[in-house]
């Protein structure tokens, strides 16, 4: 079996699965079609297993193949096949996907049961891996974008599952609308790529363009811009950042798995792969790597503030991507997409024990409301603190040898770059600081009332269904959990999950430790050979000095937390009076959303309402019934000469022998 | 008197008659009028006739007298059907057929 | 000499014409019709056409303005002079003298040489009865035959126009007695019909 057939087959299996779920949701029992759904994606992960083994088989130069079942339109210029494209990175990319969405499902089949909508979720889920592993194994830009799209499509379905839930449905509209933005750009700049190198296909398209464009030449930055309008609108970067906090309406695992571990993953991947335009407009890349900054500080900063529990780890989620962003755009390939794999690892983790904190809370989402945890439920606490620890970059975790190493990488490339290092460490205290808040919050101190329940009854609490956010009562009869919810210690799926990430959360980060194996930075070299970039490296020492100033900064950030939320409980209260503005800016999402509704959703709205009051009233319509009010008039008027008066008629005879003797008089003479 | 005096008198009698059916109201008249108008034409004829030479314009306004005849009955049985029904002899108001 | 009568002639006429259009009596307008056609009949003879004008004054002023006679004194009379549509008032002699304009420059601007001549000379027979029956029997027989059928179709269409009523087959005026009185079994068909027939 060639590479290109376990890609195939990659593709093919969730599909399946989603399918006949779909199909068969009637008679399928629920645990058969949770574990249908598990097993795809495990099944594929195999698969994804076996295409690595035959790419490590063949020598690092050879390690790329593109393979198509069909043509889709090969005429007038065009030439666009199905096809995919196997290399080091696709490869990589979908053992990451394939490998967390399976844990996800397991700690779905656990998670969602009792829910009405069962085999719509999971329908939906693998559907979602099916088109997120189209986009990663595409080989040619339409393709892509069909990926592209399917995944906001499935986004979409997933964020609104709870469909009855008014929030749900807008938040779902707000992800689609900010997505088909991206898809805009996405799609423009493929256009723009097919006229200047006039091919779709990846191969192609990478060998031409170095040939084609000079550098910062107008063309391929502007095909660089749009690329990154897309990449910014998928991985919620300033500005089209708007939809991923409220896309947390949706279920658990999905939080988990789309918008923390690989939907939102999909514009770095973007720019990675088209990593050779972004080398011949450095411009472009710049405004990535900043914009990648910008995001990490802004949202760094809304995080510490929020005290929704799943939004202020969507913060987070945004700010770690700013990390990914800005560094495969300045060049630190390798490292920005290790940190995506370990982000990954710990994100889901920090989602899942979220979730199941979330569900003994009977729904409430509201960290004021919570304490105590750590002693109610003890797995979820220490899986809850080992992806807390990776996302803080405690030394050692997974999350300290990513994070660290892209900082090391711009202070290597110099100059500017610095700035990026610096801003990154500062960025880093506050990732720290604000995720110990969570967890200090959340774990230690006096169980609250549901805490207490479950300590002593072993039930979790049981509470009328409502929305927290409106107050309204939801309704059960679609899927909203009902009054069941499943924590992790109750559910070994969710155990078994949650267990496998705490340990790459923690120990992944050991296949990459500077100096000693570089695993990933060998196995993705060949895809990144033709960019100057990649060529540089930190050395070990500045490699092991980043780390070390990386692990100052980790530990002094979770003895800030520590001091703010253990020791003098009552400080923050006082820092948030004395800082009274600041904290009302930051707790505002730094008004981006009131900056939108301004900018774009008024003058949306008026150029509407203005189409429909006055264009369709008065032009259209005027058009139409104009017309018919013509005709009618003209008819009336021809009416008038039938008007029944005899002499009226003679006089039109005699009027018309005038008129006729006078025009025969008149040619004649 | 050539031929060109009678048919001067001709086109002036034909356009009194045409004046004459636009500007009366009753059908009687109007009816009236439309015999100027043909007998002009017959008179027309005679003089071309003469003009030519031959008869046949003669026998043209015979046979235009008998179709005068026979339209003036049936246009005055019309009136005499009209006043039976009491209706007013006035062709203004006799408009029924309009659109 | 010939002028003379034509004039006179022509001005019988035009005042005929004139006296039909303006007479406020229609009764005064049907005399004045049977003077302009005996006027014509003049001008017929002016012009050798003998048999014309015999039965233009037998037949056209003998029997058709006899039955506008009659008629007019069944209808009735009384109705003012001119009463053209509003609209029409100034249209109306504007185009009768279009018209008459018209007419006069093109036969004066008009090629026929002929027009400004008498005429051939002719023979004595010309226009006498004879004459013209040997043609109407001869050269136009069909258009003789086609004309006797639309007189019969002109009195059939008399009589409908003029019936009173269309119920079974008897008429109101074949239900009279010859007294005028109607009878009695003309009393008891009218009496189911409607009165507007």
């Amino acid at each position: 079996m060639s590479a290109t057939s376990w890609a195939w087959l990659v593709l093919l299996l969730p599909l399946l699965g989603s399918l006949f779920i779909a199909l068969g949701f009637r008679v399928l029992p629920a645990k058969v079609a949770g574990a249908i759904g598990t097993a795809a994606i495990g099944l594929a992960f195999l698969c994804g297993i076996g295409a690595l083994l035959c790419l490590l088989g063949e020598s690092p130069d050879a390690r790329h193949h593109a393979s198509s079942l069909w043509d889709y339109a090969s005429a007038a210029g065009l030439d666009i096949k199905l096809g995919v494209y196997v290399d080091p990175l696709s490869v990589f990319m979908v053992l990451v996907v394939t490998g967390v969405s399976t844990l996800i499902h397991l700690y779905s089949y656990g998670y969602m049961q009792s829910d009405e909508g069962y085999h719509r979720f999971f329908s939906y889920l693998n559907f979602f891996v099916f088109s997120m592993l189209l986009l990663v194994l595409a080989g040619n830009f339409v393709l892509l974008i069909v990926g592209w799209a399917f995944v906001g499509f499935a986004s979409y379905a997933l964020i609104s599952f709870w469909y009855r839930r008014a929030t749900a449905t807008r938040a779902g509209m707000k992800a689609f609308v900010i997505n088909v933005v991206g898809d805009i750009g996405l799609t423009l700049a493929a256009f723009l790529i097919f006229r200047e190198l006039g091919t779709f296909e990846y191969g192609e398209v990478f060998a031409k363009a170095p040939h084609v464009f000079h550098t910062n030449e107008w063309s391929v930055t502007a095909i660089c811009l749009l690329l990154l309008v897309g990449a910014f609108a998928k991985s919620a970067q300033l500005p089209f950042h708007t939809w991923l906090p409220d896309a947390m309406e949706g279920p658990t695992p999905v939080s988990s798995l789309i918008h923390a571990a690989t939907m939102v993953t999909a514009g770095v991947y973007l720019i990675a792969r088209t990593h050779v335009l972004f080398v011949l407009a450095p411009t472009a890349a710049d405004i990535a790597a900043f914009v990648g900054l910008a995001t990490l500080l802004v949202a760094g900063t809304i995080a510490l503030v929020m005290t929704d529990l799943k939004r202020a780890i969507a913060y987070s989620t945004m700010s770690q991507i700013g990390y990914m962003i800005m560094g495969v755009s300045i060049g630190a390939y390798s490292a920005g997409l290790f940190h995506l794999m370990t982000h990954a690892f710990f994100k889901a983790l920090l989602f899942m024990a979220a979730g199941s904190i979330i569900a003994a809370m009977a729904n409430e989402q509201n960290i004021d409301k919570m304490s105590g945890f750590g002693k109610a439920m003890r797995f979820t606490s220490f899986t809850m603190l080992c992806g807390g620890l990776a996302l803080a970059a405690f030394p050692g975790t997974s999350g300290f040898f990513s994070k660290d190493e892209i900082l090391a990488y711009a202070s290597a490339r110099g100059g500017m770059y610095e700035i990026f290092t610096v801003l990154g460490y500062f960025g880093a205290l506050l990732t720290a600081i604000y995720t110990f808040r969570l967890i200090f919050r959340v774990l230690p101190g006096r169980p609250c009332a549901e805490a207490e329940e479950l300590i002593e009854t072993g039930h979790v609490h049981h509470a009328h269904p409502f929305n927290p956010a409106t107050g309204e009562e939801e309704d059960t009869d679609v899927g909203f959990p009902g009054s069941e919810h499943h924590i992790a210690e109750q559910s070994w799926p969710m155990r078994a999950a949650m267990g496998v990430l705490a340990f790459l959360a923690l120990f992944a980060g050991l296949v990459q430790v500077p100096g000693l194996d570089e695993t990933i930075t060998k196995f993705l070299d060949p895809v990144f050979a033709d960019s100057p970039l990649a060529a540089i490296h930190p050395s070990v020492g500045a490699s092991w000095a980043g780390l070390a100033i990386g692990a100052a900064i980790s530990l002094s950030g979770i003895g800030i937390a520590y001091w703010l939320y253990m020791v003098r409980p009552e400080a923050p209260g006082a820092l948030e009076r004395r800082l009274r503005p600041l904290h009302t800016f930051l707790a505002n999402k730094w008004y981006f959303d009131e900056l939108i509704e301004l900018l774009v959703v008024r003058p949306a709205l008026a150029v509407g309402r203005f189409a429909n009051d006055t264009f369709e009233r008065f032009v259209v319509d005027g058009l139409i019934t104009g017309t018919a009010g013509t005709v009618r008039g003209a008819g009336g008027v021809v009416r008038a000469v039938q008007n029944g008066f005899v002499r009226s008629y003679a006089l039109l005879l005699i009027a018309g022998f005038a008129g006729l003797a006078l025009y025969f008089l008149l040619s004649s003479s | 008197m050539n031929t060109s005096w009678y048919i001067v008198l001709s086109s002036l009698l034909f356009a009194t008659g045409a004046v004459g059916i636009l500007i009366r109201r009753s059908p009687m008249v109007i009816l009236l009028c439309l015999e100027l108008m043909l007998n002009a034409g017959n008179l027309a004829l005679v003089a071309f006739s003469r003009m030519v030479g031959n008869q046949q314009g003669q026998v043209f306004a015979l046979v235009v007298m008998v179709i005068a005849a026979c339209e003036v009955v049936v246009g005055l049985g019309l009136i005499v059907a009209i006043f039976r029904r009491k209706l007013p002899l006035n062709v203004d108001d006799l408009r029924e057929l309009r659109g | 000499m010939e002028a003379v009568l034509f004039f006179l002639a022509a001005i019988g006429a035009l005042g005929g014409a004139i006296g039909v259009i303006a007479m406020r009596n229609p009764f005064y307008s049907v005399l004045a019709l049977i003077a302009h056609l005996f006027s014509l009949a003049v001008l017929f003879l002016l012009l050798t056409a003998a048999f014309v004008a015999a039965a233009q004054v037998v037949v056209y002023a003998g029997a058709v303005m006899v039955l506008y006679v009659f008629v007019v004194a069944y209808v009735g009379a009384g109705e003012s002079a001119w009463e053209p549509i509003p609209g029409q008032r100034l249209l109306a002699p504007l185009l009768g003298i279009a018209i008459f304009v018209e007419l006069t420059i093109a036969i004066a601007s008009s090629a026929l040489r002929a027009l400004s001549t008498h005429g051939p000379e002719v023979g004595a027979g010309f226009g006498n009865p004879a004459a013209i029956g040997r043609l109407l029997l001869e050269k136009f027989l069909l258009p003789f035959e086609a004309t006797s059928i639309l007189l019969l179709l002109a009195a059939v269409g008399a009589i409908v126009l003029a019936n009173r009523k269309r119920v079974g087959g008897a008429t109101a005026d074949a239900g009279r007695g010859m007294d005028g009185t109607p009878s009695e079994h003309s009393a008891k068909r009218s009496e189911g019909v409607p009165s507007i027939p």
